[in-house]
């Protein structure tokens, strides 16, 4: 029970109703589950904000709990948590949201929140920004804003993508970080002849892949060329995107063979055992190194084109939005005002560090040498892209996109074919 | 009759005594060998789940475990709260598989004993609407549930989306069909004296189905209710679909909880899903008996 | 009761009653009451069924003819008539390998498992030390659930963990990628999903051939029939009906394959099947209400010649009754 609403403790309930629908009482039984499901939920209650909370795993959920119960504990308002499996909570978005959502709820910035936000699916905040606006960098004002000119969403806390590599593994063996592309070929070299497979690589889960083709992408194209090819304004079967595809096949035999089978995990556990040398991923690839993490280090993706430099850097941001018709508005609009604060932000990210604040109030004195680099970066990048996933049509990056980059890893020979095949469903997809 | 529907034949047919001889030996090993190869994926799970973290991720999964221990299983139980979901489960399994078997019998009752226009169509409807993939019905399963209003009383929600009487009815509507073929292909070898007999006797048709015939189908009806449990029980799509709060999942879906986005541990999701699967396993063999009596389905006896 | 005491005439003997025919049921004249009875317990389960089954099919029907991300009101939708079926032929790459995955996992489920069960089914169907252990052991996969077969498969098919590469010694050399490796991947779920189906077939075949008349099969070893001869001249014959259950059981089996590649890699790479992408379509975060209605109702289609084909079968059974 993730609710902590006081609630008639459950069990003799439960008992009863056990024993009635046992005896064959049948559907009859059923309401009483409503009663024992969800506390006393929600419904016009005015003391009560109901609360749709994606972070299932145990520490973060009980990290988003604490921060919670101590908004409780100001507020003097109680707090109904709905907690959903993670992956669960993203595929099931779009019905939820529809049907009977809670009144404030978990989510990311970028297209991914506009797209529901332009839907009419999800509440204007801008009364609540217009207190807390301070508090955040002009680049996450503009990732929660909508075409409306509106925000939507109340950034929470942030991480950078990077190539990750263990320090003592790279002292040891005198590998020095990479500036450029060129340099980042020779060292791959040096580690292929050192036994290593010089880039880990998984995509099993599907996603990650994503993230090296947005890598390629913006520093060959640009941050502008990014933003356009996601919103569907740029052809898949151009040159820009070719050229990308045509780098990464030349790098694919310096990434782990096999990717398409291995999920993030086991990448990084080659990492991790000195297999491999670098892994391009978010800095939460932190949470497979328990006790290490004054080992591990990284660095941007390295220069290809100097006209772009490493002018952008990939920097998903997490958040919290608000449904279209809360039961309970004004309750909701000081609970997602709390989730702006740094308190609440650092609170959260004490419990899984290896993400930072959202807000450039927080104190980043507590922050380990990780979550340092991670805000510097993030501070020094002109730009900040989300996540080809998060950047684009949900409908394009689950299955186009996914299967595409797929596809590509198992015959990058049939870059064409392949082109086309995404070319041809951005057009039918942006143009619906 | 009674024979004629119980499992067990009355005398067994005296086939060579079971001596030993060398078929007899090769169909042993060639038994016992297949009933290895069966469990050995389930072993394997149980191993994991007995063992440690650290112990397989230092040592790999092919080693011998440098100790067992119930930790994983303490764990899935308290960490994805197995008796919240074990009760979502079953306040949704049991009202389904009570109402499927009322209704798909008393539909079989109907078109297996009576003659009627409708008879062959309303049976091929069933049957048909069984075969439908769940795919095919679910988006606009979805819009009418969002449409249509329960009060209060029955489903938080106000609606029947989100309720756990909602995914009781789609259990009971799609379901009825493969019953209800069952059952009517069961109902039929059963004489019709026997009904017209009561008919006599001045039964009304309810009485001739609740008193005659339903006593008489009881092995196809416990066949039935295994099945359906299983089927019900471990249900995915549905309630992936209908509910929305992550506390009223039934535990199939509930499993999730255990596998981490960021960090999986695969002991502990196999320890939870072992426990996951054991009520059905419960279920199963406590009622294997009835259950090959009853899945003659009446269709081999002409 | 009184019914049940008073034994049931054998078949075959004359009914006292003026009726027509043995088997075709004499129309009596119901009574009022029994018939409003016999209308209830026929109309509300079929109402249930009607509403929640055939009239969601009948508008994923309809919603396949339109555009529409799902959001909003039926007022919102745009009908664009035949145009996401032209674009799924032809343009949707992911269709046509997903077409030819349903197809090998159904041909696969009709041949493997069907052999295998009712090989086993026929060496259990007999006095047997230890019978009954067999048959648990056989058909305990079946009551795991197809996303949990999915689970505990993954663990014998990791390619440097697993159990499979390990026990072959390939692990440590040059580890088979089981599930990864999109030639052989398909084949690897479809181990896993026979692992499963196969004590259902069993345990279909077991309660069938349970029903054989033993004395048919002394009398065929009286006329010097071998064993194989029984078999094919005598028992077969008798299990038609459960080889239509079967065959039903194995294609909605068939087509409904799901959890368990969806568990595995979300049916991609090698594992696409129209159920996952009817379901990628039309309940993920992205909703294209109707192109997945289009390709629901493909896969509609093809169930639907399994479905006339067997309905066809049960027709003749009724009308030779």
């Amino acid at each position: 029970m993730t609710r902590f609403s006081a609630s008639p403790h459950p069990l003799m309930g439960r008992r009863a109703l056990l024993k009635a629908v046992l005896a064959g009482a049948g559907i009859a039984a059923v309401p009483g589950l409503a009663a024992c499901g969800s506390g006393d939920g929600g419904g016009g209650a005015t003391d009560t904000v109901s609360f749709g909370n994606n972070q299932s795993d145990q520490v973060p959920k009980d990290a988003i709990t604490a921060v919670l119960k101590s908004f409780e504990g100001e507020s003097g308002l109680k707090v109904a948590i709905n907690t959903k499996q993670h992956e669960q909570y993203q595929e099931q978005i779009n019905n939820y949201l529809q049907g009977k959502p809670d009144d404030v709820l978990s989510w990311f910035a970028g297209y991914r929140m506009r797209f529901f936000a332009e839907k009419g699916l999800t509440g204007d905040l801008s009364d609540v920004w217009s207190k807390v606006s301070a508090g955040y960098e002009p680049g996450l004002k503009e990732a929660s804003t909508a075409s409306d000119g509106k925000q939507y969403l109340i950034p929470f806390v942030q991480y950078p993508w990077g190539m990750f590599y263990l320090k003592s593994v790279w002292q040891q063996r005198g590998y020095t970080v990479p500036k450029t592309l060129d340099e980042m070929v020779a060292l791959s070299t040096r580690m292929k002849a050192d036994g290593l497979a010089p880039i880990a690589f998984a995509q099993k889960q599907g996603w990650p892949g994503m993230g090296t083709f947005d890598q390629l992408n913006f520093r060959i194209n640009g941050y502008q060329f990014h933003v356009d090819l996601m919103a569907g304004k740029e052809d898949w079967q151009g040159p820009k995107v070719r050229e990308v595809f045509d780098t990464w096949k030349r790098l694919l035999p310096f990434h782990q063979e096999n990717a398409l089978g291995r999920e993030w995990q086991e990448a990084a556990q080659s990492l991790q055992q000195g297999k491999s040398g670098m892994f391009l991923l978010g800095t939460f690839v932190a949470q497979q190194f328990k006790g290490q993490e004054e080992d591990l280090d990284f660095f941007p993706y390295p220069e290809i084109n100097p006209e772009h430099g490493q002018d952008t850097v990939e920097a998903p941001i997490d958040g919290y939005m608000m449904s279209r018709k809360p039961s309970n508005p004004e309750g909701a609009a000081k609970l997602l005002e709390f989730m702006s604060t740094p308190a609440a932000q650092l609170a959260y990210i004490k419990a899984d560090p290896s993400q930072i604040a959202a807000s450039n109030k927080a104190d980043t004195s507590g922050y380990n040498s990780l979550q340092k680099k991670a805000a510097q970066v993030i501070k020094e990048a002109a730009h900040i892209t989300q996540f080809l996933d998060r950047d684009t049509d949900p409908r394009f990056a689950s299955d186009a996109a996914t299967n595409g980059i797929n596809a590509f890893i198992q015959n990058p020979d049939d870059i064409d074919s392949i082109l086309k095949g995404m070319a041809d469903q951005a057009k039918t997809i942006f143009t619906e | 009759m009674k024979s004629r529907v119980s499992l067990s034949p009355a005398s067994p047919p005296p086939v060579s005594s079971p001596r030993v001889s060398l078929p007899r030996i090769a169909l042993h090993a060639f038994l016992i060998v297949t009933c290895l190869v069966t469990l050995a994926p389930l072993v394997w799970a149980l191993y994991a789940s007995l063992r440690t973290y650290d112990d397989t991720a230092r040592n790999g999964y092919f080693s011998v475990a440098e100790s067992l221990t119930l930790d994983n299983y303490s764990n899935a139980w308290t960490q994805a709260d197995l008796p919240h979901y074990y009760l979502n489960t079953l306040l949704v399994t049991l009202p389904a598989l009570v109402l499927v078997l009322l209704f798909s019998s008393m539909v079989a009752f109907g078109v297996s004993r009576f003659s009627f226009k409708f008879n062959l169509v309303l049976l091929m409807l069933f049957t048909a609407g069984n075969l439908l993939p769940q795919q095919v019905i679910v988006t606009p399963l979805w819009r009418l549930y969002l449409l249509t209003p329960l009060p209060e009383w029955l489903s938080d929600s106000g609606v029947l989306l989100d309720s756990q009487v909602g995914l009781v009815l789609i259990h009971v509507g799609f379901q009825s069909g493969f019953c209800v073929f069952v059952l009517s292909n069961y109902m039929k070898t059963i004489p019709h004296e026997l009904s017209e007999a009561a008919r006599v006797d001045g039964a009304g048709v309810f009485r001739q189905y609740w008193q005659v015939i339903l006593p008489l189908c009881r092995p196809a009806l416990a066949a039935l209710a295994t099945l359906e449990f299983t089927w019900i029980y471990n249900d995915f799509l549905w309630a992936l679909v209908l509910i929305q709060t992550g506390d009223k999942m039934p535990i199939t879906s509930a499993l999730q909880n255990l596998k981490g986005t960021f960090f999986v541990d695969n002991n502990l999701v196999a320890a939870g899903s072992l426990l996951v699967a054991l009520p059905t396993l419960v279920v199963f063999f406590v009622l294997q008996r009835q259950f090959i009596g009853g899945l003659t389905l009446g269709s081999t006896k002409g | 009761m009184t019914a049940l005491q008073s034994p049931p005439k054998p078949a075959g003997t004359t009914d006292p009653s003026p009726s027509p025919r043995r088997g075709r049921r004499r129309a009596t004249a119901l009574a009022p009451r029994d018939k409003l009875v016999l209308g209830l317990m026929l109309g509300i389960p079929s109402l249930v069924h009607l509403v929640l089954v055939w009239v969601p099919a009948m508008g994923s029907i309809a919603l396949s003819f339109s555009s529409w991300d799902g959001i909003g009101g039926f007022e919102d939708i745009e009908w664009v008539g035949f145009q996401n079926y032209v674009d799924i032929f032809t343009r949707y790459p992911r269709f046509w390998p997903a077409v030819q995955h349903n197809l090998i996992w159904l041909l696969f489920l009709i041949v493997v498992p069907t052999v295998a069960g009712l090989l086993l089914a026929v060496l259990l169907d007999r006095q047997l030390r230890f019978g009954r252990l067999y048959q648990s052991a056989l058909y305990l996969p079946m009551v795991l659930s197809l996303a949990l077969v999915g689970f505990i498969w993954q663990l014998i098919y990791q390619p440097e963990q697993g159990l499979l590469n390990n026990v072959l010694g390939t692990a440590s050399t040059d580890p088979v990628n089981w599930l990864g490796d999109p030639d052989i991947n398909l084949y690897a779920v479809l181990v896993a999903a026979g692992w499963r189906h196969t004590g259902y077939i069993m345990l279909l075949y077991l309660a069938g051939l349970k029903a054989v008349d033993p004395a048919l099969k002394e009398a065929a070893a009286l006329d010097g029939a071998n064993a194989r001869q029984t078999f094919f001249q005598v028992t077969f014959p008798v299990l038609k009906p459960v080889n239509v259950v079967v065959l039903v059981v194995t294609v909605i089996e068939g087509l409904r394959a799901f959890d368990i590649v969806y568990v595995i890699n979300k049916g991609r790479n090698g594992l696409e099947l129209l159920s996952v992408l009817v379901t990628d379509n039309i309940i993920g975060e992205s909703s294209r209400i109707g192109w997945g209605s289009a390709l629901a109702v493909i896969l509609l289609l093809i169930s639907l010649g399994f479905i006339i084909t067997y309905l066809f079968q049960v027709f003749r059974e009724e009308e030779r009754a």
